[in-house]
């Protein structure tokens, strides 16, 4: 079994602390603007948590049927810092084994966390935009409020901008260190076999 | 007062006959003027102008340099506007020992100050007519404390304070009998005092405190000011009727050629305070005090002062002798010279601090009165302004050595250097201005920039609006040496003195919501669930939410003629400006305007069976219209159950509702 260069095994460290700011910083942000919110409403999501403005965005989106958010209501923010931790925990036995192969599943791991994360993210901003109650007080045929994963919206009187935070950041430079690292390994093995 | 402002009007004319010059009544303003007031929409003012509204009771906050009004703040009168002293939790602070007055005479405004600076966290306000000083929080914009001042009639020489806000004062105006007993109007001499009141201040939560009175002998305290720096341990007090006419003052207290100007050693005082050398007298006045955590004011009967004899307790005061009935009275920022400003004098006394303190060293005394030393006029003066103008009332500060005194008679503002007493220049107001203000111009660190003239007659200067016309206000640039004419604008009731305080020392710390999680009003609902209808015999309480776009409960049935109704609604919002109004039909207080996060109450007491409608008044939502009820009202004694709701908790029992 090939063993992990050293380039190799100081990544795993590095992945790890990229992922630890998941504790420390907001991963996703939603900007809001309306000509009656003149400074802006902010929504930031955190690994277990949503803050910001959530009252004040809950209150608007009864007019047009939108769900209230509620913490509780989030599955996601059990299983998510949940199997990050496990995760992190796999990265320590990785360069603890130091085996090449370990580093490509860990890699592949965090590929499947990371593309369900989003599935999950995009599902939910669907439901949150389309499951609207039929007695809401303003109803726009064919209208629908998902908000956007990334990037910007105009919905009714509202700008949204929807975009990673510091932790997201983060988020994603450990899934491109973790690639970039498990090309360089796999080409290592294939320069020596050669 | 229409034939003293003959007399003025005719002193005034033979002024300007003297004089040899015709005023031309229209202003020169020059090019630059529109532009230094301009502030683009969207951009705020760069300062706070708190004024005085005069016999509105009130408080107006406008933005300088544009004028603009934005704000006004009820303090002593009610203001249906927003419930202020129709809802249940502010009633009481408009409650005195008279009962429930709902209006006063505001005149005199102070921002508190830290060594002598203005620090921007409260403002001080006198009520002229019923005897009382309020403070109001400048993080909310509210009144947060009302004081009745015992032994006094006219609380006119008020709320000016200590350098470091240790005390407000508050002197009476017309002298009365301590006790208030029935004398002869006539026996003026032997039984009127006039009592000056020091307040002390708490310096954490604001709280006043009446901590002594002094019995002067009876005459009028008209103005005052501290002293700062060097002569921060006095307070200067203006006097006029010295004379001690008890009728026609107009000519009665006009007789002397001097007054005096009260000069109070307040330490002194404390230390005899301390000491125990005041007598402890029984008295009653209401202390009524605002709860931010429970939004509602409570009130609390006082029953004694400590009063201060000056005939017996010596080196405590001393008099100042000041021509013709002085009106204002200034002191310059660095505490040195006090401007007394004799209305009907043609000329502006300057007294010197430390000649006044050495004339007490030297027992340099012209006499007494009532036992009181009286310091020779000479040996106090620094200097007099000659030929500055005609009626001078009040002085504000530029902090570069200038003075700039209003003067009612000429119609104007002077300009004067304190050190040569020399006239630097003039400019005219229209018309016959009052106080002035400069922003922190009685402090020890003027802003300076701006003269702001508040002024007692409008005339032909606005559109006219019938016989009544507002008052108005006049904005100065003092930024060079000729002071340059940049704006008119109306004003609430009558402004009399007032403050200014760039924006930057309080905007920030300004409140935008009140915290639900902090609502302790004994009548909050906790959300839409905790609201409920509770009846206690003919008591009718109704626990409602507001939030947008409907009130909870909005059906109420099961309340009969004779049920007397409290509606405590809270506004569930805690976002900045949604604030709800609630009013209901035929409802004979006012409405309630309910900020984000607070409880208000409305006592309704039906005069007819039937339906009352009420509703939210203050457009919050694109549903605002929807946001409605009923109250449904029965004759007593009909089987109506107790029944209410909003939304599917009526409709289910919908059946129940036919009669």
């Amino acid at each position: 079994m090939e063993k992990l260069t050293k380039l190799g095994r100081i990544s795993t460290v590095i992945v790890i602390v990229f992922l630890a700011t998941l504790w420390m910083f907001p991963m996703w942000r939603i900007d809001l603007k309306a000509p009656q919110y003149p400074g802006g409403l902010t929504m930031t999501i955190w690994i277990n948590d949503v803050k910001g403005d959530v009252d004040v965005v809950n209150g608007l989106n009864h007019y047009i049927g939108m769900k209230s958010i509620h913490k509780q209501d989030f599955k996601e923010f059990v299983y998510l810092p949940a199997t990050i931790m496990t995760f992190m925990i796999l990265g320590i036995v990785v360069a603890v084994t130091n085996k090449k192969v370990a580093y490509y599943l860990w890699t592949a791991m965090f590929a499947v966390i990371g593309l369900f994360s989003f599935y999950d993210f995009y599902k939910w901003e669907y439901d949150y935009g389309h499951n609207l109650d039929p007695h809401a007080p303003i109803q726009v045929p064919g209208m629908a409020y998902q908000p956007p994963l990334f990037g910007y919206k105009k919905m009714l009187n509202f700008e949204v901008l929807s975009q990673p935070h510091i932790a997201g950041w983060f988020y994603i430079l450990a899934g491109v260190l973790l690639v970039s690292v498990s090309i360089f390994e796999w080409r290592k093995t294939a320069k020596i076999e050669a | 007062m229409k034939k003293l402002l003959l007399i003025f009007s005719t002193l005034g004319v033979v002024g300007l006959t003297e004089s040899c010059k015709m005023k031309n009544t229209d202003a020169v303003v020059e090019g630059g003027a529109a532009s230094k007031v301009y502030v683009a929409p969207g951009k705020y003012d760069e300062f706070y102008n708190f004024v005085s509204g005069g016999f509105s009771g009130q408080v107006s906050v406008y933005g300088l340099p544009s004028g603009r009004l934005l704000k006004v703040i009820p303090v002593f009168s009610v203001n249906p506007e927003n419930g202020y002293g129709y809802s249940e939790e502010t009633k009481p602070m408009l409650t005195t020992t008279a009962g429930f007055v709902p209006w006063d005479d505001q005149h005199h405004l102070e921002i508190s100050q830290t060594n002598g600076e203005q620090d921007g966290r409260w403002l001080f306000a006198n009520a002229n007519n019923t005897p009382r000083v309020a403070r109001l929080d400048l993080t909310t914009f509210k009144t947060a404390e009302i004081l009745e001042i015992p032994n006094s009639a006219g609380n006119h020489s008020s709320p000016f304070i200590t350098e470091n806000t240790e005390y407000v004062v508050a002197g009476t105006r017309f002298s009365i009998p301590i006790k208030n007993e029935d004398v002869p109007i006539t026996s003026f001499k032997q039984n009127f005092k006039s009592v000056a009141s020091f307040i002390s201040v708490d310096k954490t939560t604001g709280n006043m405190h009446i901590a002594f009175q002094i019995a002067l002998p009876g005459m009028s305290l008209d103005l005052s000011h501290s002293g700062k720096g060097p002569s921060s341990g006095w307070f200067f007090f203006s006097t006029y009727n010295t004379e001690q006419a008890n009728t026609l003052l107009e000519v009665n207290a006009s007789q002397k050629d001097k007054d005096f100007i009260v000069a109070v050693n307040w330490k002194k005082a404390e230390e005899y305070v301390k000491s125990g050398k005041g007598t402890k007298m029984k008295t009653k006045y209401y202390h009524n005090t605002w709860n931010e955590d429970t939004h509602s004011a409570t009130s609390k009967v006082e029953d004694e002062v400590i009063m201060l004899d000056p005939s017996e307790l010596k080196d405590m005061i001393y008099m100042i002798p000041c021509p013709k009935s002085p009106h204002g009275c200034d002191v310059d920022p660095s505490g040195e010279y006090i401007v007394g400003s004799g209305k009907l004098a043609a000329l502006i006394p300057v007294f010197s601090f430390t000649k006044f303190t050495k004339a007490i060293a030297d027992k340099n005394f012209e006499g007494d009165y009532y036992g009181i030393p009286v310091v020779k006029y000479e040996a106090a003066l620094h200097g007099e302004v000659q030929k500055p103008g005609l009626g001078p009332l009040h002085t504000e500060f530029d902090g570069k050595g200038n003075a700039y005194t209003s003067f009612f008679l000429s119609s104007e503002i002077v300009k004067w250097s304190i050190k040569d007493v020399k006239v630097l220049d003039r400019v005219p107001t229209y018309y016959s201005i009052g106080h002035l203000c400069i922003p922190g111009g009685d402090t020890k660190k003027p802003w300076g920039k701006y003269v702001i003239a508040y002024n007692k007659i409008t005339k032909d200067r606005y559109l006219p609006t019938g016989p009544e016309l507002p008052q108005a206000a006049q904005l100065y640039d003092i930024s060079g040496d000729k002071m340059q004419l940049l704006l008119d604008f109306p004003t609430i009731g009558e402004p009399h003195y007032a403050q200014a305080i760039p924006a930057s020392v309080i905007k920030d710390k300004i409140a935008k919501i009140y915290d639900i999680n902090k609502n302790h009003n004994p009548y909050v609902s906790m959300g839409e669930k905790a609201t409920k209808v509770v009846r206690n015999g003919n008591r009718v309480d109704v626990y409602m939410t507001a939030i947008r776009s409907h009130l909870t409960p909005d059906n109420i049935e099961g309340v009969f003629l004779g049920d007397e109704i409290y509606f405590h609604v809270t506004n569930l919002e805690q976002d900045w400006d949604v604030p709800h109004g609630f009013a209901v039909k035929g409802a004979n207080t006012a409405e309630l305007l309910i900020m984000p996060g607070e409880t208000c109450t409305l006592k309704f007491v039906p005069d007819r069976v039937g339906m009352f409608p009420f509703y939210c008044t203050d457009f919050c939502s694109a549903l605002h219209q929807e946001m409605q009820g009923y109250l449904r009202v029965s004759a007593k004694g009909s089987n109506v159950p107790l029944k209410y709701g909003t939304g599917s908790s009526v409709a289910a029992s919908d059946s129940g509702a036919a009669k």
